[in-house]
């Protein structure tokens, strides 16, 4: 059946085919899991095989998957979410107290006491009422309501969700949605897959990434000429470029949205994820509450986060929520109806949210653990963000910003003419045919530039710092050979 | 004016779920419930508007969840994922051995050996495979390829997407069995497409006539442009299994009308009773030989959340894609990407799911006991139902071949009235009455689609046997009572 083509049956008698499919979704990109990764995929199976290559492993250095590259899981966390698995453990003296009275109370919310049921669409109600209270923790007392905590398949599906409702209207009347050039590309291939407008602002790379509001003026001036602008999203701290948004530019920027009438999306995940002295995180709903009620209660909101950053980096699991602050009842009831489609969040997800936003407390049996655990993740991404800021600048052609915070370095790489006109010779753009070249002279695998946004005429990739410390400064030692080889070559 | 005011259409035109709207009224009896017992035990005797229910629990059985109706998960499942979350489990012998042996292996498939890690688009690599062994095996040799294959929760979402096309002239129609799913309806319409109702005849056991396809697809010239047809089997809400004539009647018509087909197969290992066997469409169509088996695009849903293991939590299910035009496939690949991947945990759910214990293995005499029970209680809960049900005036059932009963509801003309009078479908009436006065929940046929004029109910049949025999008097006497009110 797949193997029709190879026997040549002809294909143009298709009842699904490229001109009759959906043209939105061809327009979808995502170069995180793109061509580049393909390849790399290709090559470890060949690397399998016992093909020889100038490397034993592929190190993929293109995904923010802090587990894969060796991050041990938290215990505490392990632990509860084995006991809610298997509520027999419940009994074995092995498990602390906290561990097991934490299962006991997620099972008590589940259907059947069992994390394998259905929960609601919105999220187990308890959990929900956790993420409240962690959220007023976090922001000095401003309070959440549990109504407004929408649980999520990670953050992705909350923000996909939020675009599906936000994005309507033909013509010059459609959607507009501005986003960050460069920017975390499942925002533009949900654009494109909602054929929504893109608005692209340009954060600015010559003063670490900032965000400029006279930016956002021109871009969202420019697009009111040929779509309706409706909605502004951010990603603090930033993705890929790592920039922690100050406190002032938060307050631009929501200013900014109250004169333009925007709805704010803040992609929060990396929130725990800052490491530059003088960087703080400053959540959006906390500063839209500090600048009074002229703001806190008309600026129209929603905050997302995940399980799958920070200190945890459990992925695999599929958990978040979002916020929604200021949300048109009639619309959120139309939210609540749209996330009914797809069921429910993985429960395990939301169990494990639950202990995120509800850690042991320092009266707590796995307190000590617990602390020592997060806080040596923490500080070991904090030394390898500031030893990837020193390698890579020491390399002529290669500029790279402080990674002030989340998981990647985005470093601009000065690109001979030479290499420029080689990849257009390939049909390449030439970031990808430098990343593909490192891909298969030293096996690390990257992404270019282009896969996120920048500047014409201008050149980057983006690499996690999430191999392990040693392996680490291999990797940066090999692309900064492979960089000065790069450049004689095409000299 | 708020920002948000005006929002997508499609999301509005999404019809609201009377289920839904239960569900809220059973939280707030729940709560009522709750404090009166909590005021019963104080002594004290609140003055209480509220009139004291004749019941002390409510038994919601709307959902089509084992474990929420209490059935206990399968050990081996429960054991291994708790060995693949804390690995250390592994080595303790706290755990029976075939479950260490089933966790490290599936742990080896992980990137850095952690559940927390994201897999491939498609699913971890072992996982892919072990699904098409599963199929290839289920199909009599019928070969499954991996790269045809995407372990997804949700996936009929994403392959809805790439059928429908808002910028053609015409909107997107696909044809939708009646009663159907109604998470399939809200999805299609979701997209901006529109649906097609075919109805299946409840008289004939649910059956699907193909004439009525016929029918169907002719109403359709003019309104919109049919692109697919979206089959159930095993069938939700009605429980038939379609007949193997029946199934190749429908890849004739897809052929021949040139429509994709959607087969949703997710209740395939629920299936019990006589001249009821399930056979999936992917079987049907490749012993049909060419030109269909190399021709007709089919994509067929399974899942873990049913069958003997019922992990609706962990969101693992899948779906093959076959004869599909490559160029295309990219794209479908392109769109799964932008999910990262399904969550690990539904991954290892869906593997244990295509690969059980098998006997020789440790596991096994356990695994075997417990899925028997579950099978023994099925069988057992489906005589007890149509007997009840047939049994009483102005209910009819047809047979049930899986784990849904969908019985007629003959409803007196007062009651009709009534429910109109109230701005409520008669069923989703009869439904809201049903929690009101005897505790139990169940679904109204109006969120399925019915023939019009015709009312029915669901629920869920896999629950323990005491739990189906409390739902079965209560409901006797609630209906007994409501068909007398209204005579």
């Amino acid at each position: 059946m797949s193997q029709q083509a190879a026997n040549g049956v002809p294909c143009r008698g298709k009842v699904l085919t490229l001109d009759n499919m959906n043209p939105n979704v061809r327009r979808v990109e995502y170069a995180v899991r793109g061509a580049i990764v393909q390849r790399a995929g290709q090559i470890e199976k060949e690397l399998k095989e016992g093909v020889k290559k100038p490397f034993t492993e592929v190190i993929k250095a293109n995904i923010g998957d802090a587990h894969a590259m060796g991050q041990k899981p938290i215990s505490f966390l392990r632990q509860v979410l084995a006991l809610c698995s298997y509520p027999e453990l419940l009994e074995d003296n092995k498990f602390p107290e906290d561990a097991k009275h934490r299962a006991r109370r997620i099972l008590e919310a589940c259907g059947g006491h069992s994390i394998g049921a259905y929960s609601a669409s919105q999220g187990i109600e308890c959990v929900r009422q956790d993420v409240a209270r962690y959220i007023e923790k976090r922001d000095g007392g401003i309070p959440s309501n549990p109504d407004n905590i929408y649980l999520s398949t990670g953050a992705s599906d909350a923000i996909v969700t939020m675009l599906k409702l936000l994005v309507c209207g033909e013509g010059r009347d459609r959607t507009g949605v501005m986003i960050s050039i460069p920017q975390y590309p499942l925002y533009s291939a949900a654009l494109a897959d909602l054929g929504a407008v893109q608005i692209s602002y340009y954060l600015d790379e010559d003063k670490c990434w900032s965000l400029d509001v006279a930016e956002l003026k021109r871009a969202v001036d420019a697009a009111r000429q040929h779509c309706n602008p409706r909605v502004l999203c951010i990603i603090n701290p930033g993705n890929p470029t790592g920039q922690v948004q100050s406190r002032q530019c938060i307050e631009d920027v929501i200013r900014f949205a109250k004169e333009e009438h925007l709805f704010l999306m803040a992609d929060e995940v990396y929130q725990d994820n800052v490491y530059a002295e003088g960087c703080k995180f400053h959540s959006f709903k906390k500063v839209l509450f500090e600048m009074g009620p002229a703001y806190s209660s008309t600026v129209e909101m929603a905050s997302f986060h995940s399980t799958s950053k920070c200190y945890m980096g459990e992925c695999g699991f599929r958990g978040g929520y979002m916020e929604v602050i200021n949300m048109d009842p009639e619309v959120k009831a139309q939210l609540t109806k749209l996330v009914s489609v797809r069921l429910c969040p993985p429960v395990p997800g939301q169990a494990l949210l639950d202990l995120v936003v509800n850690p042991p407390q320092p009266d707590e049996p796995s307190y000590n653990t617990f602390m020592k655990e997060r806080t040596a993740v923490l500080a070991a991404l904090a030394e390898k963000a500031r030893l990837t800021e020193q390698i890579f600048n020491e390399v002529p052609g290669v500029t790279c910003n402080p990674v002030q915070g989340a998981m990647y370095t985005f470093p601009r790489i000065a690109l001979p003419q030479k290499a420029i006109d080689k990849a257009k010779e390939e049909g390449q753009v030439p970031d990808m045919f430098y990343c593909m070249r490192l891909l298969e002279e030293e096996g690390i695998c990257l992404v270019p530039g282009s896969g996120f946004g920048q500047r014409e005429g201008t050149f980057h990739f983006r690499m996690t710092i999430l191999p392990p410390t040693e392996k680490l400064k291999i990797v940066l030692q090999k692309i900064s050979d492979f960089h000065v080889r790069f450049t004689q070559e095409f000299s | 004016m708020n920002v948000l005011q005006e929002i997508i259409p499609n999301v509005k035109n999404m019809k609201q779920l009377q289920n839904l709207v239960l569900a809220r009224r059973a939280s707030q009896i729940k709560e009522e419930l709750r404090q009166s017992e909590f005021s019963n035990l104080c002594f004290k005797f609140t003055c209480s508007q509220r009139v004291r229910k004749p019941f002390k629990e409510v038994i919601n059985v709307s959902w089509g969840d084992a474990h929420k109706t209490g059935m206990k998960p399968l050990s081996f499942v429960q054991q291994v994922l708790a060995a693949c979350l804390y690995p250390q489990l592994v080595n303790s012998d706290r755990l029976p051995v075939g479950v260490r042996q089933r966790a490290q292996s599936l742990l080896k498939g992980c990137d850095g050996g952690s559940v927390g890690s994201y897999t491939a688009t498609r699913g971890i690599s072992e996982r892919v495979h072990r699904v098409s062994e599963f199929i290839t095996r289920r199909d009599g040799g019928a070969p499954s390829y991996p790269e045809n294959i995407f372990i997804s929760p949700g996936s009929q979402w994403n392959i809805l997407n790439v059928l429908v096309n808002s910028e053609a002239s015409h909107r997107t129609g696909v044809l939708t069995p009646v009663p159907c799913y109604s998470i399939a309806l809200m999805s299609i319409r979701g997209l901006g497409a529109v649906t097609v109702p075919y109805n299946l005849n409840e008289e004939q056991g649910w059956e699907l006539q193909v004439e009525e396809l016929h029918r169907a697809l002719e109403s359709a010239k003019g309104v919109c442009n049919p692109v697919a047809l979206y089959v159930i089997n095993p069938g939700n809400p009605a429980g038939y299994v379609q007949s193997r004539k029946s199934i190749q009647e429908v890849i004739q018509f897809v052929s021949e009308k040139r429509l994709f087909l959607l087969a949703d197969e997710v209740y395939q290992d629920c299936v019990h009773g006589e001249n009821s066997e399930f056979v999936s469409y992917k079987r049907v169509l490749a012993e049909m030989g060419p030109p269909l088996s190399d021709t007709v695009e089919l994509a067929s849903f399974h899942s873990a959340s049913k069958g003997f293991m019922g992990e609706c939590g962990l969101r693992g299910g899948y779906v093959e894609l076959v004869n599909l035009d490559l160029a295309v496939m990219k794209y479908i690949y392109k769109l799964f990407s932008t999910d990262a991947c399904a969550p690990v945990l539904g991954q290892f759910a869906l593997d244990m799911m295509m690969k059980p214990p098998q006997p020789g293995d440790p596991s096994y005499p356990l695994y075997s006991m417990e899925t028997q029970h579950i099978r023994t209680t099925l069988v057992h809960n489906v005589k007890r139902v149509l007997e009840v049900v047939n049994n009483l005036p102005g209910f009819c059932c047809q047979p049930v071949k899986g784990v849904f009963a969908f019985p007629r509801l003959h409803l007196p003309p007062k009651a009709i009235q009534k429910a109109k009078e109230m701005g409520m479908q008669p069923d989703a009436f009869y439904c809201m009455r049903l929690l009101e006065e005897a505790g139990v929940i169940v679904s109204p046929g109006c969120d399925y689609g019915q023939k019009e004029g015709t009312h029915h109910i669901r629920f869920y049949i896999m629950t323990p046997e005491d739990t189906m025999e409390e739902v079965l008097r209560r409901l006797s006497s609630f209906h007994t009572q409501f068909m007398k009110d209204f005579s």
